[in-house]
């Protein structure tokens, strides 16, 4: 059972094996849909069509992928540090907290490009306040940090619920939510972007957050290859003995690497709250959190991997929104049987294909020892 | 409310607290089987959803309860032999595999649900003989006159299903198999240390897919109860985080058999005040928002987790793959 | 069945992983009622080529035979039942069971657990009578002292009729005397005709017990000798191919003004258990002290203790006269003190960090790795080239993952980044372990070149050989304690008593 022999050619581990993966989720998917007696073939056309085929649908899909962005870079950070953070859920909604609360209040007054600025500190700092303690759990008395932000998951749940039910609620309304922000709450549409290649948004509410996520995702780069703080996160993670005989304090690593994370993840809140329904809702995040495992997974922990995916996701979810509408017999929840398949097998089966792969390109002739990985 | 009108409502929550519990007890005793061998389980929400959408669908084509839970055990079963395939023979993450489990059982019920029912994801209303029923212990009118004992008799001994009965049964039933025989022994060791198991001459591979089996049998019954037992459909997303309530309950057990009982039924029985609680105002505290109630279990999961109630330490080679090392 | 059929017979054993070639076409004879040494350096292939014969590796190519018949062994539960016993060199014992539940495991004769453990319990009371190895069935493994987990180790493989046990560096982790009892036990064993295969790479334990002895050498059987007929010399050269640097050249220390003090330390370990027990010593610039003991007694608590990397319970560390106050391995280091770890896998190296990147583990808050937050990647790199040249370390490539460097080139890693930082005082843990000849030269003559350079040097190792070579004093531990000071011209017979706590 020596599967994991030799190094794989780079284009085989980062490129062939992940589309393979993905093609064994979307054939089991089409599987499903042909069990359910429609054309599988027909459905894909559908998909893709609605998602990439016309300026309304890729605005949503972009719009939809500025999410996992947010929660792909989080799970990736914290995956730098070994330590696997399956809290975004909560702490995006948190996020969603802190962000409203920016919004609502220097939203009447300033512009919008001035509130942003507060808003994304908001949200992060909401973010991360909810990462605080599962990570001062895990770094001071090992309570195991999967377990606590799944906890603190549901805990945030009902806080969210009890403020938006009691405190945050508009007076006399029945529906769970803030007010509408005023114009300096909102982030801008990104219609001019898209414009720019001949496309016409429409409604979709591809939003000012995209440029938010990919700056992150240049921050998140710069961070863990090329600061002191990052190559002390990835010590601590690949091997934590090391970075302590390196003196690097284990705590601090821990807890800072988790409040950037549970900030990303808290940032992913800007894009639904600020950038569309302009306003606090229950259960606004809808999975998203999880979908970033899949997506950091996925892209390897890379922010240019997780652009990606999280594209991909991104399509997955437009596309099935279509799908439902344009084939009734398909229910909505189909995308979530997607995602799920797609986590399935481009996360916890990931090495399904390696042994395989491994038999027809590991014996190769090596091209040249110059080509490492950047991992 | 008066505090003699609080006292008869904390009494009055203890029937259907223990009703909240027993899918807990099926899930939590699930997770027990496969985390003590080393796998977690953050599936279990999406195993017992699937099999209250198998055990509803079927109970509901065939007219018969017992043909319901019997689906609702391959399909539970069937998720654990993925489960297993991902985290045994392919060595993959095991959150990420539970955490796909669990989209995948949301979708499919729904999505199915749909295709077969179109009723928006719900399966029709089951008939009465397509449930399990209550059953009604002799002499309740007259032995329910008695104090206490007969209030015990009537409301919580009494009148319960099957499966519920069922659920009190598994719980000694695992101990045993645990404790008692060999292959709980091997089970137990394969969770601390896989290399002891592989060295005696024990399929690592093979144990730990039968605790993995062992768990999608425990959530059949639990997925059952949901759809067949307490209601009569399966409605979307019905789990509502019961799965991970109960794997709240197996941390706060210390992943032990009886103290999972015991933890099921307090966090059923906080449920079930929080129900009645809705609305009305403590004695003393005045008005309490369900919610905390709603987050109790896990806050106090957390705060046992922390170290302050004792130490929970998870089984050692739990959520790892084993390899041979080299 | 004749008394001359040998006991176990491997032919042309061949078994590789991956791109390494662990065994290479191994013949091997071990007779019956026999004790049967296999030495040679770590990664040799000892210890796959056992592996193979008790089931847990396939081998690529060759045949077993257990008492002439050839046997298939797919798995440790067809080793068992061919009679073949193994004891572990990372014990396989599941520790929060009982002894009882240890031994049990894999052989509870049926479904249920009550007969099969009675049975057990029996037969751990005969055994206890038969061979002095009594041990409580009911204790939890985890609470006994490691030399009693090992007996349970060597009670499990006979509990289930084991003929020939296999033990894989059995002593690594006894005490002397626990050594001796272990060794009294084989004997007894092999004269009811059991057969015992030892997996050492310590020479003076195959010359002590072994009937015949075969070396490794890479991968390869490159000899068999009766025991009696051989030499410690013979077997050593054997071992590494060529003779071996017993005595390295250098001349008289000059021992300067005394740089580290350490004062009644205490320390314990996770456990609670008391590892160094009030040990006072002082390094000098210019001298090495070589700390000399068997592992396990506190060397490697204390070493981590004086880096900074565990907190003494109680006592004192100075460093130039000065306490160092909260542990603190960032801070010391700018204090001076460099520390070359025992274990470079574990501690000294981040194995998926490329070459440059471990240059500067512990010294990458040096201002001249830094722009602000930011690492000066360039100034890295330029760096660890320098080190790559100056070590001669192979292949001279600062991109290329650590991992994928020998054992001598990633000890030459950190050797070069702990010695470059021109440190006051220089702490080394097993400098030469799983490291080639060639190497172990270089890494010598770079010890003792910083010694002549005015380094207080602190050697700790379990080669007795390397301390006497390169200390300028040795203190012995034995149970946590400094039990004696000697100098390196001291015998190796009167050091090793002492390392076994029988005072000189």
């Amino acid at each position: 059972m020596s599967a994991a022999a030799g190094p794989l050619p780079p284009w085989v581990n980062y490129g062939l094996m992940p589309v393979l993966n993905l093609t064994v989720a979307f054939l089991i998917s089409g599987l499903v849909v042909w069990f359910i007696g429609e054309s599988p073939w027909e459905a894909m056309t559908v998909l893709l069509q609605g998602a990439v085929g016309y300026g309304e649908g890729i605005g949503f899909t972009l719009f939809y992928a500025t999410n996992f962005i947010f929660t792909g870079l989080a799970v990736a950070v914290a995956f730098h540090c070994g330590l696997f953070n399956i809290g975004g859920e909560g702490q995006a909604y948190l996020g969603g907290l802190g962000a409203a609360l920016v919004a609502l209040s220097l939203g009447d007054l300033m512009p919008w490009w001035a509130t942003m600025p507060f808003a994304v500190l908001g949200a992060a700092l909401f973010g991360a306040a909810w990462a605080l303690i599962p990570a001062w759990l895990q770094a001071t008395r090992g309570s195991h940090i999967v377990i606590t932000t799944i906890m603190f998951n549901f805990i945030g749940s009902a806080l969210m619920v009890y403020l938006l039910v009691n405190v945050l609620i508009v007076p006399g309304a029945m529906a769970p939510e803030t007010r509408i922000f005023a114009e300096g709450g909102q982030m801008p549409k990104l219609g001019w972007l898209l414009a720019l290649f001949g496309l016409d948004i429409r409604a979709a509410p591809f939003n000012v957050s995209f440029l938010v996520a990919l700056v992150m995702c240049v921050v998140v780069w710069a961070l863990i290859w090329r600061t002191r703080l990052g190559y002390e996160i990835r010590a601590t993670g690949t091997n934590p003995t090391a970075a302590i005989y390196a003196g690097i304090p284990y705590v601090r690593t821990v807890v800072v690497t988790m409040l950037i994370s549970g900030g990303l993840a808290g940032m992913m809140a800007l894009n639904p709250v600020m950038g569309a329904s302009a306003r606090l809702q229950v259960e606004f995040v809808g999975g998203a959190g999880f979908v970033g495992i899949a997506v950091a997974l996925m892209g390897r922990s890379h922010p240019f991997g997780i652009v990606l995916a999280a594209i991909l996701f991104g399509i997955l979810y437009q596309g099935g929104n279509e799908l439902s509408f344009w084939i009734p017999t398909i229910s909505r929840e189909m995308v979530v049987v997607i995602q799920g398949l797609v986590i399935l097998f481009a996360g916890a089966l990931e090495y399904m294909f390696r042994p395989a792969l491994a038999r027809i390109f590991a014996r190769r002739p090596k091209p040249s020892p110059a080509v490492a990985a950047k991992a | 409310m008066t505090l003699m009108e609080f006292l008869l409502l904390l009494r009055d929550a203890i029937p259907g607290g223990i009703r909240l519990a027993i899918p807990l007890i099926f899930t939590a005793l699930a997770g027990l089987f496969s985390e003590r061998a080393g796998i977690f389980d953050i599936g279990l929400e999406g195993k017992m959803l699937a099999a209250a959408f198998a055990a509803a669908s079927l109970a509901f084509v065939t007219g018969s309860p017992w043909l319901g839970l019997a689906g609702a055990i391959v399909v539970a079963m069937a998720m654990s032999l993925v489960h297993g395939f991902a985290s045994i023979t392919n060595k993959g993450n095991q959150i990420v595999s539970g955490v796909a489990l669990n989209f995948i059982a949301a979708g499919l019920t729904v999505v199915l649900g749909q295709a077969w029912f179109s009723q928006g994801g719900r399966t029709p209303q089951l008939a009465n003989d397509a449930r399990f029923g209550a059953w009604e212990w002799p002499a309740v009118d007259a032995i329910g006159e008695i104090p206490v004992i007969g209030w015990i008799y009537r409301f919580v001994i009494s009148g319960q299903n099957t499966l519920t009965y069922l659920a009190f049964l598994a719980v000694p039933i695992s101990w045993w198999v645990l404790y008692r025989t060999r292959f709980g022994l091997r089970l137990r060791a394969v969770g601390e240390n896989p290399g002891a198991v592989d060295t005696a001459g024990i399929s690592v591979t093979f144990l730990r897919y039968r605790a993995v089996l062992c768990a999608g049998f425990l959530c059949g019954f639990a997925g059952a109860y949901l759809s067949v037992a307490q209601s009569a459909a399966f409605i979307k997303d019905m789990s509502a985080g019961k799965g991970y309530i109960a794997l709240a309950a197996l941390i706060f057990a210390k992943w032990r058999p009886v103290p999972v009982l015991f933890a099921c039924l307090l966090f059923g029985y906080l449920d079930s005040v929080a129900i009645r609680l809705q609305g009305k105002s403590m004695p003393f505290v005045g008005e309490v928002p369900v919610q905390i109630f709603q987050a109790l279990p896990y806050i106090l999961t957390v705060v046992l987790l922390a170290g302050f109630i004792g130490v929970a330490n998870p089984p050692k080679a739990g959520g790892v793959p084993y390899t041979k090392e080299r | 069945m004749s008394d001359h059929t040998p006991a176990i017979e491997l032919v042309g054993i061949d078994k590789s992983f991956g791109a390494v070639h662990a065994n290479r076409n191994i013949n091997l004879t071990v007779a019956k009622g026999s004790i049967h040494g296999i030495i040679g350096e770590n990664g040799a292939g000892k210890s796959t080529l056992m592996s193979i014969l008790y089931g847990f590796y396939q081998a690529d190519a060759g045949e077993i035979r257990v008492r002439g018949r050839k046997v298939e062994i797919h798995d440790s539960q067809a080793a068992i039942r061919a009679g073949i016993g193994m004891v572990h060199q990372h014990f396989m014992l599941v520790e929060n069971f009982t002894v009882l539940e240890n031994i049990v495991l894999g052989a509870e004769g049926g479904a249920l657990l009550g007969k099969g453990t009675d049975a057990a319990r029996e037969k751990l009371e005969q055994f206890a009578r038969d061979y002095e190895m009594e041990v409580d069935p009911d204790a939890v493994v985890e609470e006994l002292p490691v030399g009693l987990q090992q007996r349970v180790e060597i009670l499990k493989a006979m509990s289930r009729g084991a003929e020939i046990l296999i033990l894989d560096e059995p002593t690594g982790v006894l005490t002397p005397p626990e050594a001796d009892h272990l060794f009294r036990i084989l004997r007894v064993l092999r004269d009811e005709g059991k057969t015992i295969i030892l997996i050492t790479h310590k020479l003076r334990e195959i010359m002590a017990i072994t009937d015949t002895v075969s070396v490794m050498r890479r991968g390869e059987m490159v000899a068999t000798r009766k025991t009696a007929e051989t030499t410690v010399e013979e077997l050593a050269e054997l071992m590494v191919g060529r003779r071996v640097l017993l005595h390295v050249e250098k001349g008289a220390a000059r021992p300067g003004e005394v740089l580290l003090q350490v004062r009644d330390l205490v320390v314990k370990d996770g456990r609670g258990v008391t590892m160094v027990d009030g040990v006072s010593f002082d390094v000098r610039a210019g001298e090495i002290v070589g700390i000399a003991g068997v592992a396990g007694n506190g060397q490697s608590e204390l070493l981590e203790a004086i880096a900074g990397i565990r907190r003494p319970t109680s006592g004192e560390i100075l460093i130039g006269g000065s306490p160092i106050g909260r542990p603190d391995p960032a801070r010391l280091r700018h204090l001076g003190l460099a520390h070359v770890p025992e274990d470079r896998h574990h501690m000294g190296l981040v194995l998926r960090f490329e070459q440059y990147e471990n240059s500067i583990l512990g010294y990458h808050d040096d201002p001249k790795y830094l722009n602000g937050p930011f690492l000066d990647i360039d100034a890295i790199r330029a760096d660890a080239r320098e080190k790559i040249e100056k070590y001669d370390i192979r292949p001279p490539n600062c991109r290329l993952r650590t991992a994928s460097f020998s054992g001598g080139n990633q000890q030459k890693i950190v050797v070069a980044r702990e010695m470059e930082r021109d440190p006051r005082i220089l702490l080394v843990g097993q400098p030469t372990r799983g490291v080639d000849i060639g190497a172990i030269e270089f890494i010598h003559r770079r010890i003792i070149e910083m010694r002549d350079a005015g380094k207080a040097i602190l050697l700790v190792s379990v080669e007795l050989d390397e301390i006497r070579s390169l200390a300028d004093r040795i203190l012995v531990m034995f149970a946590g304690r400094v039990v004696g000071e000697k100098t390196p011209d001291t015998g190796e017979q009167s050091l090793g008593l002492m390392m076994a706590g029988i005072p000189q």
